[in-house]
């Protein structure tokens, strides 16, 4: 029998709004234990919650990108239980009537049309504190993280493939990090994911019984996990067994995963409405005005790449993986009147003196404007590709202008043709074999001319001129 | 007049005369606590040091001109405002050493104009009662009849005024637990509607259901009391951000066009003929000074007692989570693991009646269940809400008795708890529809426990059932009637 995986995903997304969800409380990772913490975060008695706006508008903007329904009124649930990091005995969270609703992404992978996901909710919570072990006497609580916000954005049991569910969390991840809402990193977990997983045989109408694969933070892990659990699904059924309904985790040393509770022990959360929050109004016209302000999206602005600069389309995707690469890319070609170059420019040497030093492209220390000024020293003939890439270096290492550089170290270009043409004719004298063989119809000797010409000079003559002047001298 | 059985504005006339100072009556109040609280159990916790220093800092403030309403008025609070630096026990074993890091928002108002906090108020644990017998600090006692109970779940705020412990104190009322005692004990008890004074810093018991309010000597200092705590805050989402009115401008002794509801399905066979005396009573009184009088229907007052306690418990079976011993209150010991350590802290820490609450709220919330009670319950609570906007499309007032019968014995009903849950039968559908109430001293039974009357108002509509309980006041003189001690 063959069998057909399906996959739904539930997305954790941390939002870096400054202060938590339900109190003025910092947000900052890496404070004292304890530190960022009051009464209401503390879940001490008599204690109430406050809703955030900056939250709304992030679930909005969130909701308004992933082409869902924003609820003109939502309201937020109390979900229940007992754990040591969860300091109220429940979680505020939305269940019924959440902010957003009824959204898609469509996902595209390669040789395969595009294939729309749905986006069933995207609901707005509070993070839980986390324990600390090991300390000795016992374990502490650690409440830093308590009602930090997240959004829960749930998809439909839309995926087919690890791969197909792997292309819509880049994707989400790609946006909501374009939106600003969420700094990305899922080391740290500000972006994570439960998949849920099932199988059934090919041509079923009705979806296998489904595990819960908890928490996997990298891109890597999630398709590791689906694999994984697909698998094990399948040679479970083959075997004979039957699929339980259960919470999983995966282990990415193993690149397993196992059982953590069963169905039998899952919680009854008993979700209510929250009574110390007042239903969530949003008028049309705070969504309105969000939409009006939402930053370009990156499959807009792939396309507007390919159109307004013509980039390819692997170029496109390239320079917009990330909005602030965009970015550079976009005030580079702005300023060099030159997009092909400046793209090239920015995916190879930028990228690369960036990997080479580990730094990312908010902090590269040649400013998009210095790196025009270079593409147009290029332009202009005053340097060549291959001395720009050197004067490029030095303004990695001082904030001098690349004219400035140029001049200080004397890398102009030489056009001048009665240099060049005094240096050709001292090359062809001494070497008259290979003259020979040009003229008895080997080109291939060109390049070594043209080599033999440039080192001579140092590198700084100009190619075109040298090119032109030797073409004419061998052939005369 | 021995300065323990003033009122607010009467002590208020004094201090700012210079007559008398904050520390003569704090110490006068503390001596009468003194003397007769082994008797009533009203206090849980006396803050003799405090009070006294704060009525040294209140006399140094009207020393320099600056004598407000409150400034030197030695109250005390039900022990389930946070208090820092005093504790907060909410009468439960699970708080016993609890002290809070910040003031409730409703006391800091009144702390702010100067008051002084004589102590904290026993009450039914976390507010689960109607007779002040469930509490980890013994019962308190009505100062009437020390062997009948003082009502609850403010027993010990309304206690304490009727004891002249207190010249007024504040309560919180989630199924009548201001009105109820206030009737039991011969004080006036407001419970503002719901959203008029903050909530936070007050111990949650059902959060959709909860008020602070007063308990006083008068309809004067119930209205002076309000008018300081209430108000929108923001830390708490559901107050409400509308301006508050002038409420001793309301006391005008003037019902004239004033109309007046009667609910026929208050007033049913079976009430007990005192009760149903008084009422007569005081529908007579008030007619005579020109109130008209209608008839009206409330037709889901039946449904009232079982629709609260579901909606109540369930929000306590959620509310209550946080007392498990990991942060705060009492963790028990030697208890193996986790699990086994916050379940054996619940377990010691809480009471008998607050245990059955969390458990019935649990099983109306659990999966499977939910639909059949605590949604149903909201539907009803809507309809309940619906009974009494229609009624108010004709009248402006309703009238009502507080309790089916003056205060009982203490044990008579410890044994049936249905049979005590139906004790507030009368107060419960105001806290559903989230509207405001009024108890004030009607005419007594034969026996002379005191009689509550309650008068019920719109949304906000505290100045109106103010006018009507002031003008009520100034033709009878129960309220002045005290318990002899």
């Amino acid at each position: 029998m063959r069998f057909q995986p399906v996959i739904g995903l539930e997305v954790h997304v941390q939002l870096n709004t400054q202060s938590k969800i339900f109190c003025g409380c910092s947000t900052r990772f890496g404070a004292e234990p304890n530190q960022n913490t009051c009464p209401v975060c503390l879940g001490l008695p008599g204690a109430l919650p406050v809703l955030n706006r900056q939250v709304v508008e992030a679930a909005i903007m969130a909701g308004l990108a992933t082409n869902c329904s924003i609820a003109h009124r939502s309201i937020f649930a109390r979900k229940n239980y007992f754990y040591p990091d969860l300091p109220k005995g429940y979680q505020i969270s939305q269940f019924e009537q959440p902010i957003c609703e009824k959204g898609w992404l469509e996902i595209q992978l390669e040789g395969q049309a595009p294939k729309r996901i749905g986006i069933t909710r995207i609901h707005m919570e509070e993070d839980a504190g986390k324990l600390v072990h090991g300390l000795g006497s016992g374990s502490g609580v650690d409440l830093n993280r308590a009602g930090t916000p997240l959004l829960e954005v749930v998809s439909e049991p839309d995926f087919r493939s690890a791969d197909e569910a792997v292309a819509y969390l880049k994707q989400l991840h790609q946006i909501v990090t374009y939106l600003g809402i969420c700094d990305g990193n899922m080391e740290e977990g500000s972006f994570r994911c439960d998949a849920n997983v099932s199988v059934m045989p090919v041509g079923s109408a009705t979806f296998g019984t489904r595990a819960e694969i908890k928490n996997v933070n990298s891109f890597k892990f999630v398709k590791a996990a689906i694999e994984y659990e697909i698998n094990r699904q399948i040679d479970l059924i083959e075997d004979g067994g039957r699929v339980v309904q259960e919470t999983r985790l995966f282990d990415p040393n193993s690149g397993s995963t196992r059982s953590m509770r069963g169905k039998e022990e899952a919680h009854d959360y008993r979700y209510f409405p929250d009574p110390d929050l007042v239903p969530l109004v949003i008028s049309a016209d705070w969504v309105e005005r969000t939409e009006k302000e939402l930053p370009e999206l990156p499959a807009i602005k792939r396309q507007r790449f390919i159109t307004q600069f013509g980039l390819s389309e692997y170029d496109a995707e390239v320079l917009t993986a990330a909005r602030s690469l965009a970015n550079y890319f976009e005030e580079t070609a702005a300023f060099a009147h030159n997009p092909k170059a400046a793209a090239n420019w920015v995916m190879g040497e930028v990228t690369r003196a960036l990997n080479d030093n580990g730094l990312t492209i908010d902090s590269c220390p040649v400013a998009p404007r210095r790196l025009a000024d270079l593409l147009h020293l290029i332009d202009k003939g005053t340097v060549s590709n291959n001395i720009a890439k050197k004067v490029f270096e030095l303004m990695w290492q001082s904030d001098k202008e690349p004219a400035a550089i140029v001049e200080e170290q004397g890398m102009a270009q030489v056009s001048d043709s009665g240099a060049i043409e005094a240096a050709i004719d001292q090359i062809l004298a001494a070497n008259q074999c290979q003259v020979e063989e040009f003229r008895s119809g080997k080109d291939k000797v060109f390049g070594f001319f043209v080599g033999q010409v440039m080192k001579a000079m140092k590198g700084k003559a100009n190619p075109a001129v040298v090119n032109d002047l030797l073409l004419k001298k061998l052939k005369a | 007049m021995e300065l323990h059985t003033l009122t607010i504005h009467q002590l208020h006339q004094q201090l700012k005369n210079r007559t008398v100072s904050s520390v003569e009556a704090t110490k006068a109040l503390l001596t009468r606590i003194e003397a007769t609280d082994s008797r009533i159990n009203a206090f849980i916790t006396v803050a003799a040091d405090q009070a006294l220093a704060a009525a040294e800092a209140a006399d140094q403030r009207i020393a320099n001109g600056d004598c407000q309403l409150l400034t030197g008025i030695p109250l005390a609070l039900k022990d389930i405002f946070l208090t820092e630096g005093v504790r907060t026990t909410c009468a439960s074993r699970i708080l016993e050493n609890f002290i809070a890091p910040y003031d409730a928002t409703a006391w800091a108002r009144l702390k702010s104009q100067g008051a002084v906090l004589l102590g904290k108020l026993n009450q039914d644990e976390f507010a689960m009662g109607s007779s002040s017998e469930n509490s980890a600090f013994g019962p308190t006692r009505n100062p009437w009849d020390t062997d009948r109970i003082p009502g609850g779940s403010s027993g010990g705020s309304a206690a304490a005024v009727a004891a002249q412990q207190a010249i007024a104190t504040l309560g919180t009322d989630t199924g009548g637990s201001i009105r109820q005692p206030a009737a039991h004990c011969g004080c006036v008890g407001l419970k503002p509607t719901y959203g008029r004074v903050s909530r936070y810093g007050v111990i949650a018991y059902a959060s959709s259901l909860d008020q602070v309010g007063p308990v006083t000597h008068d309809v004067t200092d119930a209205a002076l009391l309000l008018q300081t705590i209430a108000g929108h805050d923001p830390k708490d989402s559901t107050s409400i951000d509308q301006p508050v009115p002038d409420y001793r401008a309301s006391l005008t002794n003037d019902v004239k066009g004033l109309t007046i509801g009667l609910p026929k399905e208050y007033f049913i066979e079976g009430l007990d003929p005192d009760v149903q005396a008084s009422m007569d009573n005081a529908i007579a009184h008030l007619k005579s000074q020109g109130a008209e009088f209608r008839e009206i229907s409330l037709p889901h007052t039946s449904y009232a007692v079982a629709c609260y306690y579901l909606i109540a418990t369930a929000e306590a079976s959620s509310n209550l989570a946080r007392y498990e011993g990991v942060r705060f209150g009492h963790r028990a010991k030697d208890s193996q693991g986790l699990i086994e350590m916050m379940m054996q802290s619940r377990a010691e820490g809480f009471g008998a009646e607050v245990k059955r609450r969390i458990m019935l709220g649990t099983y109306a919330l659990s999966s499977g269940y939910y639909d059949a009670y605590y949604l149903k319950a909201q539907k009803v609570r809507t309809l309940i809400q619906r009974d009494f906007s229609e009624a108010f499309k004709q009248v402006d007032v309703l009238l009502t008795p507080v309790t089916p019968t003056p205060a009982f014995r203490i044990g008579e009903k410890t044994a049936d708890p249905l049979q005590m849950y139906l004790s507030d039968i009368f107060t419960i559908p105001v806290n559903l529809a989230g509207i405001c109430g009024i108890s004030l001293p009607a005419r007594p039974a034969s026996n002379g426990l005191p009689i509550g009357l309650q008068l019920i108002g719109r949304p906000f509509g505290e100045e109106t059932i103010l006018r009507a309980a002031y003008s009520f006041e100034q033709t009878t003189d129960w309220h002045r009637q005290k318990a002899a001690l």
